[in-house]
This record gives structure tokens, C-alpha cells and sequence, in this order.
């Protein structure tokens, strides 16, 4: 139940511990963290921009979404914003419930909507210059299978 | 009304602004759109292919025929790309 965006790094182990401290309830803690990856050598690095008013705002509609479909007992997005480098990590979600398969499925319908629906634009510099990162229609494709489950 | 019009991404690079103050009667977005897109050749350049641009009204987002009474704040950017 918390969305954080942030400049700083992040300690996933220490974001997770923090998740469930003080519970006996959790059964399962799924986490993912997105990294920057150099493509072969060509990416030197990418600047985030984001919608401040908007960013919290949409992630937290996210997450209550998550929060209706799955028994959740907690969970967590934090995203960076600002210059950063191959290696890098750039977000992370993590989702605590009391079987694995709702925090499995609850994480990955967050990460299909924080890529789309969250105001977040990443601009690629490589070697031949910088370039804001087309939008994949696979990323559109993703949200599909949630909104079909629905009917 | 006054409208704080906002401006992200490549979109904020071709109008030139992070954002401003607008004063309009537009009804909705596409009118407002329409509006901005007159003034100037950079804003013309912004709204050139409107399928390439997402709104947000009063931060949540929206369509091109979201009407603007009672409105603050709509901001123009390119597609999603976080994660």
C-alpha cells in the first residue's frame, strides 16, 4: 500500500523487509526490479521525466486496483526518475499475500500498467545521440489480458 | 477561463515550454487542441499526429472530447514508457 518516486537508489532487500516486518501473515513476497540495460554496448545512459502531480496519483490508482482483484496483504512500487546509468535499477514492485499465485499475478499486473498508464517517459542517449523511447505495442497488448479476464 | 496547460516528453520539446497559462473558451480538448495548434508552427508541430498524444485532465487521463468546464490543469505528452 505504498508508491514512492524518488531520485535516490533503493535497497530492494531492505524494501522488502520493511513490507513485512512485524507480520506472521505473509505468505508469499513476490518482488521485480526493473534495470537499465546498455543494448550491446549503444545506450550510455537515459533520463526519466515524469508528471509529479500526476505520477503518485496514477500509481496509487494502480496499486487500489491490484488491491481489488487480489488478496493482498501489502505492497510496494518505487520508481526513479532522473539521469541514470546501464546497471542502474530503475523501479521495483513488490506484492506480499498469503499464497504465491495472487502476489505472482498481482506483481505482473502492476508492471503491465505502471508501463502504460503511468506518466513516465524514458530519453535514451546512445552513441549516436538521445532519443525519447518509442511507447511498444506489446506493452498495450499486455493490459488486454487483464481487461478480458474482467468480463 | 485560465487553464495551466502542460507540456511533457517530446511534446514539451517541440512546443518549447514545460508549460503555461492559457486563457480559452474551448469546450473541450480537441477544441483546445485546435486552438494552440493555430498559434504557432511549434505548437502546430506538437499536435501534428494527435494518435501519438495522450491527455491527462486534472491529472487523470483522459479523451479528446473531454470537456474543459471546471477544469485546471491539462497536460499533453507522448505514450507511457515507465517500468
Amino acid at each position: 500500500m505504498a508508491v514512492r518516486v524518488q531520485r535516490e537508489n533503493f535497497d530492494l532487500g531492505d524494501e522488502v523487509a520493511a513490507l513485512r516486518a512485524g507480520r506472521t501473515d505473509i505468505g508469499a513476497v513476490v518482488s521485480f526490479t526493473g534495470l537499465v540495460r546498455d543494448m550491446g554496448g549503444r545506450l550510455t545512459g537515459f533520463e526519466l521525466e515524469h508528471y509529479p502531480a500526476m505520477t503518485e496519483k496514477a500509481l496509487a490508482a494502480i496499486e487500489a486496483e491490484a488491491r481489488v482483484r487480489w488478496p493482498l496483504q501489502a505492497s510496494l512500487i518505487v520508481h526513479r526518475v532522473g539521469p541514470l546509468a546501464p546497471g542502474d535499477q530503475i523501479m521495483m514492485v513488490a506484492t506480499a499475500s498469503a499464497h504465491r499465485q495472487a502476489a505472482f499475478e498481482a506483481a505482473e499486473f502492476l508492471m503491465d500498467y505502471l508501463k502504460s498508464r503511468a506518466p513516465f517517459w524514458k530519453k535514451e542517449t546512445t552513441v549516436t545521440g538521445a532519443a525519447w523511447v518509442d511507447a511498444r505495442e506489446s506493452d498495450e497488448a499486455a493490459l488486454e489480458r487483464w481487461t478480458s479476464r474482467q468480463s | 477561463m485560465t487553464l495551466n496547460v502542460l507540456y511533457f516528453a517530446w511534446v514539451r520539446e517541440r512546443v518549447g515550454l514545460p508549460g503555461e497559462k492559457v486563457e480559452t473558451e474551448a469546450a473541450t480538448v480537441a477544441d483546445l487542441v485546435r486552438e494552440l495548434a493555430a498559434r504557432e508552427a511549434r505548437y502546430a508541430a506538437a499536435f501534428v499526429d494527435m494518435t501519438a498524444v495522450r491527455v491527462a485532465v486534472d491529472q487523470e487521463l483522459a479523451g479528446l472530447d473531454a470537456p474543459l468546464a471546471g477544469v485546471r490543469e491539462v497536460a499533453f505528452f507522448p505514450p507511457m514508457t515507465g517500468g
